[in-house]
């Protein structure tokens, strides 16, 4: 028989999956539609969820049987992705008035895929990284297909969940090999199995959970998912898809390498350069000839992740400060990015093509300066904060004497720049064809003025984000 | 003696099975395929010992989950046969590739043994079957130790079913529907108005 | 090991049995019976008319979600099975776990019924 397990390291996901409940059973019982206020209540769960994490995950504790840990670094990441969600979830409700497409249920899975991604985050244990997993992107696979009678959105669903679920299945048969071959699926006993060699079994079955991970994260060559299901999925849910559950998994990705499979490093180090590599040049080559702003954004955040890879590339401390660094600057650009397309609309429908931000400037001055600070630094134009997390990944790189690997990302983010600083010239030098309409949505201004702003005090006052961010990944180091 | 033989026998019906569930023509013996390879799987758990799973995928799988499978086959009208024309034009590439697996595999046979430590790291041993049934041992565990485990999986089946009912309910307009409630709640005084008629005139 | 899997030698028996009685029907009347197939005697009858088109008609989506409703409550049966075997060496831990888990589904359980899912129109 065992004791009452400790819960107040799972206090913010045990506050998160009751406050969904409760929302699905107001919801269900409201005479009215009441997805705005639902998504409101939502959004302020996660706020007092980003004030539980800290306080729930001070130092390092192990609860539930060893199946859950929460350290400094699992309090970095589960933040971003509250963040994230909270963003996501705040400027979808306008868009779905818009489109008529409000179900209550909205808010409710966007909550239960945060708390999955939360679980994922804390994982200490091959089960609970399985079950987070799935629940995070059962969630997903709904939320993609959510409007039902648009087949371009049930298309981006349903190629989402076969592939999703082929990735599960890898995750599953690469764990069982890791289990049969090491005899513990526990990332405690695994992070001491391996210290005189692992056997073959073993390399196989890590192999497998990387490629899942790669599935998970978009990396090449497990990638092709992600344009289709970007530009079909429904704006709102694309704009949460590109952030959340990726830096959860990176996160799971992170953790799994440092820790369980840390003595690793010669097996995974090859894998994870190859795709780093492969990564970066897709995301910025096949980018270029996009039309679609959706579908560019799914090549620009391939890309992103194959920067932020080269900071696991190099495995150290330093390295998973620059990722971190990386993953959260990455977070505010997008969600800024993704502020402005939905805001994107003329005469009542949603636009979609890079070409109809033309003469942004004249039309809308305010939108279309936001949208240039997101894309200098997405391009990492110095001193924008996008410089200073590519400057960290590749600092790391250059140290382990990755020097191939941060030459190759010197020069595909030259390519990169290209795409991003056409929209600029799109917005600024362009002639006006269709002007987009006005008074979108004063939130949506709001958010987008936030997260420049927020990007513009990272990249003068780059210091408190770098020391948090490099106490995180030490937490990680110790744990 | 018997067990080896009983394991090679549900070992090869079920790879057997498995082959027939890809290559049968008809997608609906493609299912009643894989039902025999549920059966054949639940033989082998039931070999290992494993009781409880053994029964789980009898009633989960093959009660619930390949009927399912019918369902969708029969949800689909699609002409199966057009489907796989092109099935024989990718043969040679799949078998390359296939094969190129099969001798990677072979190469890296000689090389998977145990970690040493394998057996010993492993935290949960099986308890022996005389001392307590398979059930017994799991329930032991999946409601206190693993007591966040099943909570999630609670979750996973809550966010199915949002899933299910989001993405296929669909109210019909115009369904005139039986209340029984509203049936059942009426009365005399409710429903039935006794007025008195002169004779010779109307209502 | 082995007195557990005696425990099931009947069932394998029975399932020997059910093959043989099977094989012995099907082959019997092939190899006994007389076949002389031609092209009318294998096609579909309909009241003497040429087949009008295939048989399977598309069923309707509503199948689809009382069968996956099923799966889901099937799923959490399954869970009572080993609690009500163990209960009284798990207690009262064992006992509130299983509640909350129950708890989960059943606000799942509302939402179907309010939703209107369970009902036929």
């Amino acid at each position: 028989m065992s004791e009452f397990p400790n819960l107040v390291p799972a206090l913010p996901e045990l506050f998160m999956a009751g406050s969904a409940l409760v929302l699905l059973l107001v919801g269900v019982f409201a005479k009215k539609d009441l997805t705005a206020g639902l998504s409101a209540l939502a959004v302020f769960v996660m706020i007092v969820a980003c004030a539980l994490v800290p306080a729930a995950g001070a130092g390092h504790a192990v609860t539930f049987s060893g199946l859950f840990v929460v350290d400094g670094f699992t309090v970095f990441t589960k933040l971003m992705v509250l963040v994230a969600a909270a963003f996501a979830l705040a400027m979808s409700v306008n868009w779905l008035r818009k489109e008529r497409a409000e179900r209550f249920e909205y808010p409710v899975l966007v909550l239960l895929a945060t708390v999955g991604m939360m679980m994922m985050i804390s994982a200490n244990n091959m089960i609970s990284l399985y079950l987070g997993l799935e629940l995070q992107s059962l969630s997903l696979y709904v939320l993609a297909a959510f409007q039902r009678d648009n087949a371009k959105a049930s298309e981006a669903g349903l190629k989402y969940f076969v592939l999703g679920s082929l990735a599960s299945g890898m995750l599953l048969y690469g764990a069982s090999l890791v289990y049969g071959f090491a005899g513990s699926i526990g990332f405690d006993d695994l992070a001491h199995a391996f210290a005189h060699g692992a056997p073959i079994g073993v390399v196989v079955g890590v192999v497998f959970i990387l490629t899942a991970m790669a599935f998970k994260i978009s990396a090449v060559p497990f990638h092709m998912w992600t344009p289709d299901v970007y530009e079909g999925a429904p704006t709102p849910v694309t704009s949460f898809f590109a952030v959340a559950p990726k830096v959860a998994a990176f996160s799971l990705l992170v953790r799994l390498l440092i820790g369980p499979f840390g003595e690793l490093v010669q097996q995974w180090q090859q894998v994870v350069i190859f795709v780093s590599i492969a990564s970066m040049l897709i995301g910025s080559f096949a980018a270029i000839n996009q039309k679609n702003i959706k579908r560019l954004m799914a090549y620009s955040s391939i890309g992103h992740v194959g920067y932020a890879l080269m900071g696991l590339a190099a495995g150290d401390e330093a390295g998973i400060r620059g990722v971190l660094i990386y993953l959260s600057i990455y977070l505010f650009m997008n969600v800024g990015t993704f502020a402005v397309i939905l805001s994107m609309r003329h005469k009542g429908r949603a636009m979609e093509n890079i070409n109809d931000l033309a003469g942004l400037s004249k039309t809308h001055p305010a939108m279309a300066l936001w949208m240039m600070v997101f894309m200098f630094s997405m391009a990492g134009v110095p001193p924008l904060a996008g410089f200073w997390g590519k400057f960290y990944v590749f600092m790391a790189a250059i140290d382990k004497g990755l020097i191939t690997l941060a030459i190759i990302g010197v020069l595909t983010s030259v390519v990169g720049a290209f795409y991003y600083l056409r929209i600029i010239k799109i917005m600024y030098f362009d002639e006006t064809v269709e002007v987009l309409d006005r008074g979108v949505g004063a939130g949506l201004g709001v958010i987008m003025a936030l997260n420049a702003l927020l990007i513009l005090a990272f990249s003068f006052v780059p210091m408190p984000l770098i020391s948090t961010a490099g106490a995180a990944a030490a937490a990680l180091f110790r744990g | 003696m018997i067990q080896a033989l009983v394991f090679y026998l549900f070992a090869a019906i079920a790879v057997a099975g498995g082959v027939m569930v890809i290559s049968a023509r008809n997608p609906v013996h493609a299912v009643l395929f894989l039902i025999l390879t549920f059966f054949n799987a639940a033989g082998l758990f039931l070999l290992n010992g494993a009781e409880f799973l053994a029964m789980v995928l009898v009633v989960v799988y093959v009660g619930a989950v390949a009927v399912l499978f019918l369902f969708v086959v029969m949800l689909l009208d699609i002409n199966y046969l057009k489907l796989r024309e092109g099935f024989l034009q990718y043969l040679p590439t799949g078998g390359l590739i296939g094969l190129i697996l099969l001798v990677e595999l072979v190469m890296v046979y000689g090389g998977w043994k145990l970690s040493p430590e394998a057996p010993l790291s492993a935290v949960t041993r099986i308890p022996a079957a005389s001392a307590m049934s398979n059930t017994d041992a799991l329930g032991r565990l999946i409601y206190t130790h693993y007591i966040y485990l099943f909570q999630a999986s609670g979750l996973i089946l809550l966010v199915a079913m949002i899933g299910a009912i989001l993405l296929t309910l669909r109210k019909r307009e115009g369904v005139r529907k039986q209340s029984i409630y509203r049936q059942n709640s009426r009365t005399k005084a409710s429903s039935v108005e006794i007025r008195k008629v002169q004779s010779g005139g109307g209502i | 090991m082995d007195a557990m899997l005696l425990e099931y030698l009947p069932i394998l028996m029975f399932l020997g049995i059910a093959v043989a009685v099977a094989a012995v029907c099907i082959g019997g009347s092939w190899i006994v019976a007389r076949q002389k197939p031609d092209r009318e005697k294998l096609s579909a009858y309909e009241c003497g008319f040429e087949a009008f088109d295939d048989a399977r008609t598309k069923f309707e989506v509503r199948f689809y979600l009382v069968a996956i409703l099923f799966i889901i409550f099937d799923l959490e049966v399954a869970f009572l099975f080993p609690w009500a075997v163990s209960l009284g060496k798990i207690g009262l831990y064992g006992f509130w776990s299983m509640l909350g888990f129950l708890a989960v589904l059943t606000v799942g359980f509302i939402y179907e019924w309010r939703k209107g899912a369970l009902e036929w129109e």
